[in-house]
């Protein structure tokens, strides 16, 4: 059952490879999309959270709720991505679908995955199948991108394998065999050498944070996610950023298992705060709509890592976070992508008035750049709020406090280029585009979900984010 | 004793010409035609020293000084280094180092008499000339240390000892390879052959040796083959005793299996030669340096198993 | 066996130093080439012959040894170039800086908590060197196709760690690794024949107008 919510991207995207029919192919998507969601939630729904130990893929409550988050985001990206390939015919679709239906395949598996070996020829994948998503707009500035995007990344992987590879030379010294099985090596993970675990650690964390986008590992994502376009820069912020958080959350996992988890906890704590850090400074004055938006996705980045280097209800604040932060970027690229495409540039000396030109889209973006900040009643409140808290109860005043200034300084520089963008009269004279039913309900989905979030979480939701919590606080 | 200086001697001093036969007659082989005789080199000397001298007023004793040494040096140092089997005649601590500047010695002479022309022509050969030979000095000496360091001994008679044959069989084989290989750079390059120097060449772009000795002609020029014969008869000695190690234990076995060293020794110059072309001059510099680095990478896993 | 690997190893601690040292881009291909391919025999030399190390040896010949190889020279047979320019630091610095690193790397790595069996080995010394041999070189120059190359050169350094390892990585995950890589070099060769299309050249050096 599992296996087949990996295999049938893979299957939809050998069709859409051959099928000669351009709206056929665009429309596998939200297809794929539809039974993906589907399936995701059944199986969430339905299976025991521990799976099989010794399997290759299985799910347990950190991979539901990546697995939902990152399902929901793809479901309405496609039914976005149907849409704007209508409007890019000229570019084709031959390229885009059966990527983008690989790089779905592959978060899978990186989501479900219990072997570190598996996890990271997953995530590898995803790197290469995001390549030729970015360099979608063909110009000189997105092969830039491209480029830069995929030798940083692909570099970040190979240090995340040397440190999957020490992890197991710490396990070969140990009592039990060397092996890569995350199960197993949880269970044996007091044996483990400590020096080879904190080293392959140590890797892991650079390694994926590079391909999460912590500081200060994340020189390519102002240039990937500004070049690429918004439905790809929604599911790499949204849906990607999860599943590397995810990885690094596993060697966390390892780590507590084997008792060392303050250094686990510290080094995320430091790369967080740094990554807040980078995102306040770079966020203010700046006048690229896209690049903004790469930078909160630093500064998220961040939150999620002081949150799990916090520990205690930080880490629940945390996962929460992962969600929310999710389904929010999702909303704001694809909102930005709408205004990019009414105003014919991302820039703000070209985006003024958003608002009168492309009401929906507008609005949706201010309203996203409300939620995104932490403004109640949206849930990133609730799980930033979360955080605080477990700061301010573990006795963290100093981090508490920075922590706030930033929010405080990001709040301000974002809010300078959203609301410059979005209010004021506009200064487009024709009208290049209006909003379609199928741009703008995608993104509207996304930040209702949040809205819910933010007022209500239904019990069964609130279990599983309890249950990952514990299961990072090394509680059964 | 006595016996064992004149076995050196003679071995030195009859074979060395042959060394240069064999390599142009591979070239010549590699390049489809019959070529020169084995024993062209023999001709040469004979020719040269019955000419007569021609010397420039311009010039001074230094003139005549660097092709005197240029062919005592060689006979010096070919006292001090075993050949094969055969121990050397003069040996004691420390040696390996008159080893290495009675050739510097050389060098400097034969710079010297270039410069003393007073032609810019023969002063950018020697400038050439002695700053290849400067890089390539570490190498040597860092691979006689690493011999020194397997053998125990501060003398070339104890680093090429009966010891070697054995070394090679140990974990001492991957350094023992590395310095057989940069030992080999050097030989290329102390007696100007192809990768570095074109022997044949007479263009001034792409001269370095042979610029050097423009002006000598007669007797003087006799010499100057001769002694370019001998260094490469005894540098290739080191690298004969070191790729072939082993010992018959008979005064005549062992001199016979030296010798078969130097011709397989010589055959493959002369492939090198015929299979490379020589490199830019600022490539030069760049490859040295490379192979002092591998020579001291040598002498890390040297220090790191013993 | 023992001694065997070891001389692999050591032709490929003296691949990277050429791949570090030349200008010419076949050439260093090539040496990146029969690097992957030595790195194929290690398996069989140091596992014996079973199954897993014949099928690993196997396709990592095939695909570092022939065909990455191969896609890396067609790259530069369409854009059509042969050298490299001059390196951010120089050819020669660079140089001293690998071997300083290599010789880093095999004096430090006694000093490192081993297993008894791995003590005096040349498996994690190298592993090391070529790891960052890889990384110097993929930093350092400017050109696209050699920043792949040392891309490939750092892969090449953690095969190697892997091979010590290789209980505990099953045959599918080594495949699935190597052809990760194939396709990532794939990728990267198409990327790379957009910009010479788009910019003329190979030079990264113009690939910077994204700046704040």
């Amino acid at each position: 059952m599992l296996a087949a919510l990996i295999l049938f991207p893979l299957f939809f995207a050998a069709l859409a490879l051959l099928l000669p029919w351009y709206q056929g192919r665009s429309w596998m998507l939200p297809l794929a999309g539809t039974l993906h969601l589907l399936l995701a939630s059944f199986l969430v729904v339905r299976q025991a959270p521990v799976a099989a130990p010794g399997t290759w893929i299985g799910l347990d409550s950190l991979s539901k709720i990546v697995l939902l988050a990152t399902s929901l985001l793809f479901f309405c990206c496609a039914f976005y991505a149907v849409e704007y390939l209508k409007l890019h015919r000229a570019r084709g679709n031959k390229v885009m679908a059966p990527c983008l239906l690989i790089f779905l395949s592959a978060m899978t598996l990186a989501v479900v995955a219990r072997h570190l070996g598996v996890l990271w020829m997953a995530v590898e994948t995803t790197t290469i199948a995001s390549a030729p998503l970015i360099y979608y707009n063909r110009n000189r500035l997105s092969i830039e991108a491209t480029w830069k995007y995929l030798l940083i990344c692909s570099v970040g992987i190979a240090l995340a394998m040397f440190g999957i590879l020490f992890i197991a030379y710490s396990a070969l010294g140990g009592a039990g065999p060397a092996t890569l099985q995350f199960d197993k090596l949880l269970a044996a993970a007091p044996t483990l050498a400590s020096p080879w675990l904190h080293a392959g650690f140590v890797f892991l964390l650079v390694g994926f944070g590079t391909k999460m986008g912590l500081a200060p590992l994340h020189t390519w994502k102002p240039d990937a996610y500004g070049e690429a376009p918004a439905v790809i820069g929604a599911l790499l912020s949204g849906g990607l950023t999860s599943v590397a958080f995810l990885a690094i959350v596993r060697g966390v996992q390892l780590m507590g298992a084997a008792g060392d988890l303050t250094m686990a906890r510290h080094a995320l704590l430091g790369m967080g705060l740094l990554s807040l850090l980078l995102a306040a400074v770079f966020m203010v004055r700046q006048p690229d709509i896209k690049r903004m938006l790469a930078y909160s996705s630093v500064e998220h980045m961040g939150i999620l890592a002081i949150g799990i280097g916090i520990g205690g209800l930080a880490t629940y604040g945390a996962l929460l976070h992962l969600i929310n932060n999710a389904l929010t970027k999702g909303c704001l690229f694809l909102s930005a992508g709408n205004i990019q495409r009414a105003f014919a540039s991302k820039n703000l000396s070209e985006v003024r008035g958003a608002i009168s030109v492309v009401p929906v889209s507008g609005t949706l973006f201010l309203v996203g750049f409300l939620a995104i900040t932490g403004s109640p009643p949206f849930g990133l409140f609730m799980s930033e709020f979360t955080i605080l808290r477990g700061i301010f109860s573990g006795g963290h005043t100093a981090v508490g406090v920075a922590f706030l200034s930033l929010l405080a300084m990001i709040f301000i520089g974002m809010g300078a280029t959203v609301l410059a963008a979005t209010q004021g009269e506009t200064t487009e004279k024709k009208v290049l585009f209006k909003d379609r039913f199928l741009l703008v309900a995608p993104p509207l989905i996304l930040i209702l979900v949040v809205l819910l979030l933010g007022l209500y979480i239904p019990e069964p939701l609130r279990a599983l984010l309890q249950n990952a919590a514990n299961l990072l606080e090394g509680k059964s | 004793m006595i016996a064992g200086f004149l076995l050196h001697l003679c071995l030195l001093l009859l074979f060395a010409p042959l060394l240069q036969g064999v390599i142009t007659k591979t070239k010549a082989l590699f390049a489809g035609r019959i070529g020169a005789p084995l024993l062209q080199p023999y001709y040469d000397l004979r020719r040269l020293w019955g000419k007569g001298f021609v010397l420039s007023r311009t010039t001074t004793w230094v003139f005549l000084a660097g092709p005197a040494v240029a062919l005592s040096v060689p006979v010096l140092a070919s006292l001090l280094l075993p050949f094969g089997g055969l121990p050397a005649p003069i040996s004691f601590e420390g040696d390996l180092i008159l080893f290495v500047y009675l050739f510097g010695l050389g060098r400097f002479f034969t710079a010297l008499a270039a410069l003393d022309t007073g032609s810019s022509f023969e002063g950018m050969g020697a400038a050439r000339e002695v700053t290849f030979s400067c890089l390539a000095e570490p190498t040597i000496l860092f691979s006689l240390i690493v011999l020194a360091r397997i053998s125990g001994g501060l003398s070339l008679n104890s680093l090429f000892g009966s010891h070697l044959a054995e070394a090679w069989g140990t974990g001492a084989a991957a350094p023992l390879g590395l310095i057989l290989v940069c030992l080999f750079v050097v030989l290329l390059v102390e007696n100007s052959r192809i990768p570095f120097d074109d022997p044949n060449t007479h263009l001034e772009l792409t001269m370095i040796h042979e610029v050097m000795v423009l002006d000598h002609s007669g007797p003087a020029l006799g010499m100057i083959l001769y002694g370019a014969s001998l260094k490469l008869m005894v540098l290739g000695a080191l690298l004969v005793r070191l790729a072939f190690p082993w010992q018959t234990g008979h005064v005549l076995g062992d001199a016979l299996l030296f010798l078969c060293g130097l011709l397989v020794l010589a055959v493959l110059i002369g492939v090198v030669e015929s299979t490379m072309a020589r490199l830019r001059l600022v490539r030069i510099p760049q490859i040295l340096i490379g192979t002092v680095l591998i020579s001291i990478f040598a002498l890390v896993l040297v220090l790191r198993t013993t | 066996m023992h001694s065997l690997s070891n001389f692999c190893l050591l032709l490929v601690v003296l691949l990277n130093f050429f791949t570090l040292g030349s200008a010419r881009l076949g050439a260093c291909i090539r040496a990146v080439a029969i690097q992957g391919g030595l790195l194929a025999l290690l398996p069989i030399l140091s596992h014996g012959i079973t199954g897993h190390t014949l099928l690993l040896s196997g396709g990592a010949l095939l695909l570092k040894g022939i065909f990455i190889p191969w896609l890396l020279l067609r790259a530069i047979r369409e854009v059509r170039i042969r050298r490299e320019v001059e390196p951010l630091i120089g050819y020669v610095p660079t140089l001293l800086l690998g071997a300083l690193i290599t010789a880093g790397t095999f004096i430090f790595a006694d000093f490192l908590p081993l297993l008894p069996q791995h003590h005096d080995g040349l498996f994690i010394p190298t592993a090391l060197a070529t790891f960052f041999s890889g990384f110097l070189l993929l930093m350092t120059r400017r050109k696209a196709i050699t920043q792949v190359l040392g891309y490939l050169m750092l892969e090449n350094g953690i095969f190697i760690f892997g091979i010590l390892l290789s209980d505990a990585m099953p045959l599918m995950v080594e495949a699935g690794v190597l052809l990760d890589l194939l396709v990532g070099v794939f990728v990267m060769g198409i990327v790379m024949n957009q910009i010479n299309r788009e910019f003329s050249t190979i030079n990264t050096e113009r690939l910077s107008a994204l700046k704040e």
